[in-house]
């Protein structure tokens, strides 16, 4: 019988991981989904945080996740904030174009 | 009484400055609302009080030995104590040229003592952390004021995108540590620093836990703007408005070299041949790479950003030096780095023409004729960044190189020399301009508060802290004697 164990949430949290942090840096496009990506990125690390948390059968992991949704939506919040005062200066969020310094 | 309300009312009184940080940025909200933009010199002034009384009341009720807080979350100990009174007293300074500079640009909004106040909130948590749970959360009480002080000129588009870039890259150091916080928390089964270092001590880990302590030291280091993860750094430093600028180089600094330090020799101390060569490498990259990237700068701003790179470079050759003399190398170079730091942003702030910023190397050009006291303290400050002697910095620089001798780090105390050679190079660049190049337009009059601030770092970085430096040195080590 084939069973999920703690290393199969660990390989899916690094993947998303992984597809995150890819979506930040491949992503040319769109200021979004960067913020889309960060999402990702701290959702794997609480799938991590909780399938370690029930491995080790200690409650410190979730916890933790909870703290980590909470700054998360704060996180979210002043990244949108910053990303709309950006679009009234500039008019567009296209990565490409957020090069005025440089060097 | 049951445990947990005991240990919050035993907790209390000890967690002072951070009640007093968060009080004031509560109360401030409401007054701000309802008196709006009005209140904004009103609240600066009683930011600037708030947090001088937090310093002081950490120092003034600083425990003989460790205690734990609030259920073993956070602890007040002596390098605690130290990183606060350095954090809270440039905090301060740094809102007073702030809230000075906003007066006389007329961009009074009354949230930038309230934001200041909350990021230092976050650093006193980091500074104090005892779990991984704190330290995130201090992290990131530090970043998001941060985000929103980068971006604080709504309407400037330079400041926008610097508060963009600032979020996003800073959003992926905070998932670098998260997911290092996460492996370590699996691999030894606790997130309390004790319970990991006694973990470590029985002989848990393995890969797992080497990769989350790297993620982790990753993420520091970028907090702290070290090379290869200082990307973020020049950006933010040109594109932020120059008080806050001059608040990035400062107190965020001490806050990630406190952390720093604790996460290295407090859970992590059992694996230090593990982690040197990492922090060794990264001091080595930031080093070289801080000064040979300052060569090429004219902007002032950002040929600060590279100098703090360098700068941070010189700290982590400290923290790398292992636990007798290393931290406390590190914390004293620290203190005798920031004065002459932050004098060096109020003289940035005080130049102005026809109400706009100056801000490039050659813009100085003649300052020695028109300005010579201005002129005086620029060169006294920038020798003291650079190294030379007899001034502050000189002496941090030596602590450090000898630290690192003594535990045989020879090649990075060599790598350490030559970067400060190099960097000798762009700070006569920026002297040669202000005392050989004929002189410009004429600047406008620094206003009284910039003038004081940076007469107050210039004696500071010479004669007052060089002839302190015993009390500071025993401050220090006193201090990492008791915590680590």
């Amino acid at each position: 019988m084939f069973e999920i164990g703690l290393s199969h949430y660990l390989f899916m949290a690094a993947a998303l991981f992984t597809i995150g942090v890819f979506g930040i840096f491949v992503n040319r496009k769109n200021v979004i989904i960067i913020l889309m990506s960060i999402e990702l990125v701290l959702l794997s690390v609480n799938i991590n945080l909780v399938a370690f948390s029930a491995y080790l059968q200690n409650l410190e992991g979730q916890i933790f996740a909870m703290m980590v949704l909470t700054v998360a939506a704060a996180e979210a919040a002043v990244g949108l904030a910053i990303l709309v005062t950006y679009f009234r200066n500039r008019g567009n969020i296209a990565v490409e174009d957020i090069n005025q310094m440089r060097g | 009484m049951n445990a947990p309300l005991l240990d919050l009312t035993n907790s209390l009184p000890l967690a002072r400055p951070e009640l007093l940080l968060a009080g004031f940025a509560l109360i401030a909200v409401v007054l701000g609302a309802w008196f709006k933009d009005r209140a904004f010199l009103a609240l600066s002034v009683l930011g600037v009080i708030t947090l001088l009384g937090a310093g002081g009341l950490a120092i003034l009720f600083q425990p003989g030995a460790p205690v734990e807080i609030l259920q073993g979350a956070m602890v007040v100990d002596g390098v605690g104590v130290f990183a606060k009174a350095l954090i809270a007293l440039s905090a301060a300074a740094t809102l007073a040229l702030g809230a000075d500079h906003f007066v006389r640009t007329d961009e009074q909004r009354f949230e930038f003592p309230i934001v200041v106040v909350l990021a230092v909130l976050g650093m006193f948590v980091m500074v104090s952390a005892q779990d991984l749970i704190s330290l995130y959360l201090g992290v990131e009480l530090q970043s998001l004021s941060a985000y929103v002080l980068a971006a604080w000129r709504r309407d400037d588009s330079r400041s926008s995108e610097a508060g963009l870039k600032y979020f996003v890259l800073s959003a992926i150091s905070s998932g670098l540590l998260l997911f290092g916080s996460s492996f370590v928390y699996g691999f030894t089964g606790s997130i309390r620093f004790d319970a990991i270092a006694a973990a470590i001590g029985e002989g848990a880990g393995g890969v797992g836990l080497i990769f989350g302590i790297v993620l982790m030291l990753c993420a520091l280091g970028f907090k702290m703007s070290a090379a290869p993860f200082h990307m973020w750094t020049p950006d933010v430093y040109e594109g932020a408005p120059t008080p806050v600028t001059a608040f990035f180089a400062a107190a965020p600094k001490v806050a990630a070299v406190a952390l720093m330090a604790r996460v290295l020799y407090e859970p992590f101390a059992g694996l230090e041949d593990q982690w040197r060569q990492v922090v060794a490498a990264l001091s080595a990259i930031s080093m070289v790479w801080g000064s040979i990237g300052a060569l090429l700068q004219t902007n002032l701003k950002r040929l600060m950003a590279y100098s703090s790179i360098a700068n941070m470079g010189f700290v982590l050759m400290g923290l790398a030096s292992g636990v007798d003399q290393g931290p406390v190398a590190s914390l004293i170079y620290l203190a005798l780095y920031l004065p002459a730091n932050i004098g060096v942003f109020a003289l940035i702030l005080a130049m102005r023409r026809n109400n706009q910023p100056v801000e490039t190397v050659a813009d100085l050009a003649g300052l020695a004729q028109k300005r010579p006291w201005m002129a005086a303290m620029f060169t006294m400050l920038l020798f003291s960044i650079a190294g030379v002697p007899p001034f502050a910095g000189f002496i941090g620089k030596l602590l450090v190189f000898s630290a690192a001798v003594e535990t045989g780090l020879v090649w990075l105390a060599i790598v350490g020399g030559i970067a400060a050679v190099i960097a000798a190079a762009y700070y006569l660049r920026v002297l040669a301009s202000i005392w050989f190049a004929p002189s410009t337009a004429q600047l406008q009059p620094a206003s009284g508060t910039i003038a004081v601030t940076a007469t107050v770092m210039a004696a500071l970085t010479f004669p007052v802290l060089v002839l302190a430096l015993g009390a500071l040195q025993n401050w220090a080590e006193a201090a990492v004697r008791s915590s680590f």
